[in-house]
């Protein structure tokens, strides 16, 4: 399996991941031989496998539907990077 | 003083022998005049001083809790109220924490003293805590080997007696290999055991915290108090917690042993092999009986975890966006431009590889040949422990394939160091408890014997750890300039 540099800025735009050019190479290298590793799980058949998502099988508890968390906004809204009247800043997505 | 262990420094000071100021100021001092180990990314000081005194003053009235005034310090991976939780990472060097993780909480409630938060790998990506950004800890018994990863800070600064005991978490083996390559007690707990809130995440279905300690005893005080369901932690188990010291001093008379020869083929070392040998004689001496189990599908478990960890942790990571907390870049153009650079510019190499990984496995078209696949073969996995379990009460084995390895020796392969967790990746994909102690020195080196339990079975692994410890001193050496 074998990834080219193009491949690499795709998937890290998919990301939303900035690489340095002169980095992606090395990238499509180390991924490549990432995915030769993972490629050996193709030597086993796992038909009628049943995948496994929980190391217990366990299913998502349910809860009864009422509000159970605090306001927290003033303390989670000191460590943003830019905010404003109770609001995150990011830079303009509408014209 | 520095020697002594949890449960002798909680006993000394219910005792009034000293305070927990003496030591909270005496263990101060010696992470001060080690700061070379680059253990610690940030000292508490100021807040330890002042929790000791409140200690102090809960002892003298009486009636406070078994483990007040015990300084310990937390994996920087716990968020802790108010002080920085970096995770390792430039990403959150500047995140102040807004609220305590669950296992902060129920420790500082069973009475201990933090001391600061310990180095990692950053996001827990790393076997030697290389990748941490705020550079490589020294192992104590060697300064220039890695301490092994991504819980490498709590498991030096353990080893070289800054702290007696701390936090760490396991994904791939990051409690049990740094544990094993510095020579102390560590212990993963049984998937659900312990609470992940507010605990950063990598592979949720993998992650789980535990202690890291000198002695099987300190960690079964130290479970104690850190394990529990937690309605705030979606996979918690509901389920009753034992008294971790009841059954410490069982006989281990009729104890079945697993041996999986999958752990014993040519990629083991072979004074790595031998020494394990030694300590299963000693085992057998104490009455145990040895039987050959086998794990057909261990060596699939490289391949399944490196499709499910970075699946996940792409799924994870993708909240550090430069919106909310952590790193922002300067001057972004447009909202792509703000992702894309804060993140690029924040997380290191090791962190960009398994989001890239993580990322081409969930992309649509791959993900039934990646992830789903990996998740039938993570059953596989995990079936071949239960059938073994069946015969046998633990499964030992090694906890990595060599003594501890050179800075710099394997950062240029990531290959090559994610091949050297196959003894204990199974083990996260199986989601059973499993412990790391000493068990001997190659070259002055610690070696770790890996000791594999049924599910919830922490109580039986603790007791087959702690017989060992009565039997023999790995674990009471201290590297040479920390004694």
């Amino acid at each position: 399996m074998s990834l080219t540099v193009d491949d690499v800025n795709k998937i890290a735009y998919l990301a939303r991941l900035g690489i340095d050019t002169q980095d992606t190479e090395s990238y499509a290298k180390d991924l490549s031989g990432i995915l030769d590793l993972v490629t050996q799980m193709s030597t086993v058949n796992t038909d009628n496998i049943a995948p496994m998502a929980h190391p217990l099988d366990q299913a998502q508890r349910l809860r009864t539907d009422q509000v159970s968390e605090v306001n927290n906004r003033d303390s989670f809204q000191a460590i943003a990077p830019q905010v404003e009247a109770g609001l995150y800043l990011v830079p303009k997505v509408l014209d | 003083m520095h020697n002594k262990t949890i449960a002798q420094l909680a006993k000394g000071l219910q005792a009034g022998d000293y305070s927990s100021q003496e030591l909270t100021e005496s263990y101060l001092g010696r992470i001060k005049q080690h700061q070379a180990l680059n253990s610690f990314i940030t000292v508490t000081e100021h807040q330890a001083i002042a929790a000791s005194k409140q200690a102090d003053a809960m002892l003298a009235a009486g009636d406070a809790p078994f483990l007040t005034g015990v300084p310990i310090a937390h994996k920087d991976i716990f968020c802790t109220q108010g002080v920085k939780t970096s995770c390792g990472s430039k990403m959150l060097d500047n995140f102040i924490a807004p609220y305590n993780a669950t296992v902060v909480e129920k420790l500082n409630d069973a009475g201990v003293v933090s001391l600061g938060k310990l180095n990692m790998d950053e996001f827990a990506m790393g076997s030697s805590n290389e990748t941490s950004f705020y550079g490589s800890v020294q192992n104590p018994w060697a300064s220039n080997t890695v301490p092994g990863g991504s819980s490498g800070g709590s498991a030096a600064a353990v080893a070289a007696r800054l702290i007696p005991g701390a936090t760490g978490t396991d994904t791939g083996g990051s409690i049990r290999q740094p544990a094993a390559l510095c020579g102390i007690t560590g212990l993963k707990p049984t998937y659900g055991r312990v609470s992940r809130f507010g605990m950063i995440a990598y592979a949720s279905s993998l992650d789980q915290g535990g202690p890291m300690t000198q002695t099987a005893e300190d960690a079964a005080l130290m479970l104690q108090a850190m394990a529990g369901f937690d309605p705030k932690d979606s996979t918690s188990v509901d389920r009753e917690v034992p008294d971790y010291t009841t059954n410490l001093n069982d006989s281990l008379v009729g104890l079945k042993i697993g041996l999986p020869k999958e752990f014993f083929d040519e990629a083991l070392n072979s004074e790595m092999a031998a020494a394990i040998e030694t300590a299963i004689k000693e085992y057998k001496k104490m009455g145990a009986e040895i039987v050959e189990v086998s794990m057909p599908n261990l060596k699939l478990a490289i391949p399944a975890y490196y499709v499910i960890a970075p699946a996940e942790c792409s799924a994870n990571l993708s909240r550090m966006d430069g919106v909310r907390y952590g790193y922002r870049c300067e001057n972004p153009a447009d909202l792509n431009d703000l992702y894309i650079r804060s993140r690029g510019e924040a997380f290191g190499t090791e962190v960009k590889r398994r989001i890239l990984v993580g990322t081409y496995a969930l992309s649509e078209g791959y993900y039934d040949a990646y992830y789903i696949k990996a998740q039938k073969i993570r059953r596989l996995i995990s079936d071949d422990f239960n059938k073994a379990l069946e015969q046998v009460d633990v499964i030992m084995g090694p906890v990595s394939p060599a003594p501890a390895f050179g800075i710099g020796e394997k950062t240029d392969d990531p290959i090559e160091m994610y091949l050297a967790d196959i003894y204990t990746i199974a083990i996260n994909l199986a989601g059973l408890p499993a412990m790391s102690i000493p068990a001997g020195f190659i070259d002055n080196k610690p070696v770790g014997l890996q000791i594999i339990g049924n599910y919830f079975d922490e109580a039986k692994l603790l007791n087959v750890a702690h017989q060992y410890q009565q039997v023999t001193g790995w674990h009471q050496q201290t590297p040479k300039g920390f004694e």
